[in-house]
């Protein structure tokens, strides 16, 4: 579904990613870890389209289509989530409103009639119970006022919603203590079809022990510098990422 | 560069020529004692009416146009004005005649065909213009002794309460704009709330600036009598033009013993064009007077339109017990400037009032808050709350506040806060990435930002603003 080939990506006139290739298919996990400064979070951030990065050279297809020429919307629509790193906070705006534009854009997309007020109340339901969100957490502003752990919450509620071809989760585990982690994990899981698809950021191999990847993926200095199973996961945990570094340094 | 467009307009004014019947309505451009007296005679009005607008009239010609206010006007020719609507002259006849952007902004309100055409000033089975005033239920209102009709009906049927109230709140010599009013109102309402009433529905007026080259100038008065209650809404929403339009109004009410009075204005007037070309000129004075003990006055506003908004609703807290309420959200955005907020005078004892001011700048415009809260010395207890908020979007536009305090009683507690953002490019990203188009997100976050007073309007209106809002902000951002 997915099929990035030699990516390179910019900002502020600074070279992040630096000839990086991957290739996802539906039903698979694909961790990605590695050292802080790799260019993890910036590959999320231009796999979704934010303009403060700037992409220099490569190709990304989506589904046959080139995702870098679509508006970041548009990636959405086609089915890209992205779970933030850091949610952010929109005051006033109640989740149930932002969910149901979004939702209803989704449908838009896909020529499908806006979801009735009760059928778009009983969605959201259900997919609360899946994460095991409050109900005050859905009538509260987006993000306002929520705790580390419920922007998590909030996220993976509305990678329920909005039921993506393509998660990538970014640094979902950071912030969050064992039992939200768990949570977290375990919506994750319970969305997982074989016919989507999920990378998940990460620097610890402790999300691994709930979301268990087809492949891991080492990212440093702007490339992917080693792949591997989930057993990978374990030896970084293990070995830290200096032999990685000292073997790419050292060729 | 507006005095040629008027003067261009003053003198192509008659050729497209008029209908007999029509011309008797023409009163000549400008304004002078006898222009004020023509105006009085076509009403029909009694001697002290007359009176009323010649007192006006003659001291208006010793002020001058006040230049506080943080706005840039161009200078305004009052005898370049028609004072009394002419019908208008080039009335489009179907919609395919009128401005394809206007069509595109009914359309996105939601304003039915038989509206769109009202709008665009085509001819209609609906009175128009200065004199007409759209009074619903009026029977059912009868019953139960409620007065809600056009101001010149009242002069006529009422003209005890007309000459008992009219200007006992706005004083005659009030201000420039309010003393032009006087002299030249065109029309406006009446309402009267009789003692111990509950007015069972909302009270509704449509203002239209119709007619080409024409300052409009309504007058609203309410009287809610004691123990009543009245909830009023105005609405505008004004046709495209090119020239700039003068508009003075002025709003009084009286709330007696245990009255309340809510009034919500949701204000569209043309703000002119992306250039700042054309657009509106609103100069209002709107004020209540809490008059009996605990009564309440309400305000809330939702300024979008005009080129140049100049607006304060007061309230005079006069009765002990009383309370105020301000409620506002002002948009503005390309050339719009707007120099809007309330004045709260504190009389009677254990008085509060509460203001909530937001306002929402993109473009190049400049939007004001001004407030005055004054605590007269013998005004014990009294409790003020003030919050002025803005927004910004984009950063060639300008938010400012003013607020004044006057507190001379030491037992008063007086509290403002003010704040100001900008819309984060992370949350239009967010937004984004959820599929929401940065149009939309920006609608959706400056809905977010004024919802606390969008949540004081009545429904049907709150709706209507929430489109607006959106609307008016297309292609600020991004």
């Amino acid at each position: 579904m997915l099929e990035i080939k030699n990516l390179h990506a910019n900002i502020n006139g600074k070279e992040i990613l630096k000839g990086l290739n991957l290739v996802v298919r539906p039903g698979e996990i694909h961790a990605i870890m590695g050292p802080n400064g790799a260019g993890k979070s910036t590959l999320a951030s231009v796999l979704t389209g934010n303009q403060a990065f700037e992409v220099t050279k490569g190709d990304v297809t989506f589904y046959g289509k080139n995702l870098l020429e679509l508006s970041p919307e548009d990636r959405s629509r086609e089915g890209i989530f992205l779970s933030f790193q850091y949610p952010v906070e929109i005051p006033g705006v109640s989740m149930v409103n932002f969910m149901r534009t979004a939702l209803n854009e989704h449908r838009k997309y896909k020529n499908l009639e806006p979801l009735s007020a009760t059928d778009f109340l009983r969605t959201m339901r259900e997919k609360k119970e899946l994460v095991e969100m409050d109900n005050k957490l859905a009538n509260r502003s987006v993000n306002e006022g929520f705790s580390g752990g419920e922007k998590k919450r909030n996220e993976i509620f509305q990678m329920a919603m909005l039921d993506p071809r393509l998660s990538i989760l970014d640094e979902t585990d950071s912030g969050l203590d064992i039992d939200a982690l768990r949570i977290v994990a375990n919506g994750v899981n319970k969305l997982k079809t074989a016919d989507n698809a999920s990378i998940v950021i990460t620097h610890y191999q402790r999300l691994l022990d709930y979301i268990v990847p087809d492949f891991v993926h080492v990212l440093y200095d702007g490339r992917i510098v080693k792949s591997g199973g989930k057993e990978l996961a374990l030896e970084l945990e293990e070995r830290g990422y200096d032999w990685i570094k000292q073997e790419v340094d050292g060729k | 560069m507006s005095e040629d467009i008027l003067d261009q307009l003053t003198q192509s004014d008659y050729k497209y020529g008029f209908t007999t019947d029509i011309e008797t309505d023409i009163i000549p451009i400008g304004l002078s004692e006898d222009v004020v007296r023509i105006i009085s005679a076509k009403k029909n009005e009694p001697e002290w009416m007359l009176e009323f607008r010649l007192k006006a009239y003659r001291h208006w010609l010793t002020m001058e146009m006040p230049s506080w206010a943080h706005l840039e006007i161009p200078k305004i020719d009052f005898q370049s004005i028609a004072y009394y609507a002419a019908p208008r002259k080039n009335a489009p006849q179907s919609l395919d005649e009128v401005d394809p952007e206007l069509l595109k902004t009914f359309n996105k309100l939601g304003i039915s065909m038989e509206e769109q055409k009202m709008l665009s000033g085509m001819a209609v089975d609906v009175v128009m213009d200065s004199i007409s005033v759209k009074t619903t239920f009026k029977e059912s209102l009868a019953e139960k002794g409620i007065i809600f009709c056009s101001f010149s009906e009242a002069v006529e049927h009422h003209p005890d309460l007309v000459q008992k109230y009219m200007g006992s709140v706005v004083p005659y010599a009030d201000n420039f704009f309010a003393t032009l009013n006087c002299a030249v109102f065109s029309d406006g309402s009446f309402v009267y709330i009789p003692k111990g009433v509950r007015c069972p529905m909302e009270l509704s007026t449509y203002f239209r600036i119709n007619a080409i080259n024409t300052g409009q100038f309504e007058r609203t008065l309410i009287i809610a009598d004691e123990d009543s209650y009245v909830s009023y809404l105005e609405g505008c929403t004004a046709p495209m033009r090119d020239e700039n339009q003068l508009h003075a109004a002025i709003v009084e009410i009286i709330a007696m013993k245990n009255a309340e009075v809510k009034y919500s204005t949701v204000q569209n007037w043309y703000p002119g064009d992306k250039n700042g070309v054309g657009g509106i000129y609103n100069f209002v004075t709107k004020r209540g007077i809490c008059k009996g003990d605990s009564s309440k006055i309400s305000w809330t506003q939702v300024e979008t339109g005009s080129a140049v908004t100049w607006k304060y609703p007061s309230c005079i807290l006069l009765g002990d017990n009383s309370s105020a309420e301000f409620y506002s959200v002002a948009v503005t955005n390309h050339h719009q400037q707007a120099d809007t907020g309330t004045k709260m005078l504190h009389i009677g004892k254990n008085t509060s009032s509460h203001i909530l001011s937001k306002g929402i700048s993109a473009g190049k415009s400049q939007n004001s808050y001004r407030g005055l809260v004054k605590i007269n010395p013998k005004a014990e207890n009294a409790r003020n709350y003030s919050q002025c908020d803005s927004l910004l979007l984009g950063d060639k536009c300008g938010a400012h506040t003013f607020p004044y305090m006057e507190v001379d009683n030491d037992t008063a507690i007086v509290e403002h806060e003010a704040t100001t953002s900008k819309i984060n490019e992370d949350q239009i990203f967010y937004c984004n990435q959820r599929g929401i188009s940065t149009e939309d997100a920006v609608g959706l976050i400056v809905n977010g930002y004024a919802k606390e007073v969008l949540n004081q309007l009545p429904m049907e209106f709150a709706v209507e603003a929430q489109k607006l809002l959106q609307i008016t902000l297309e292609g600020s951002v991004g």
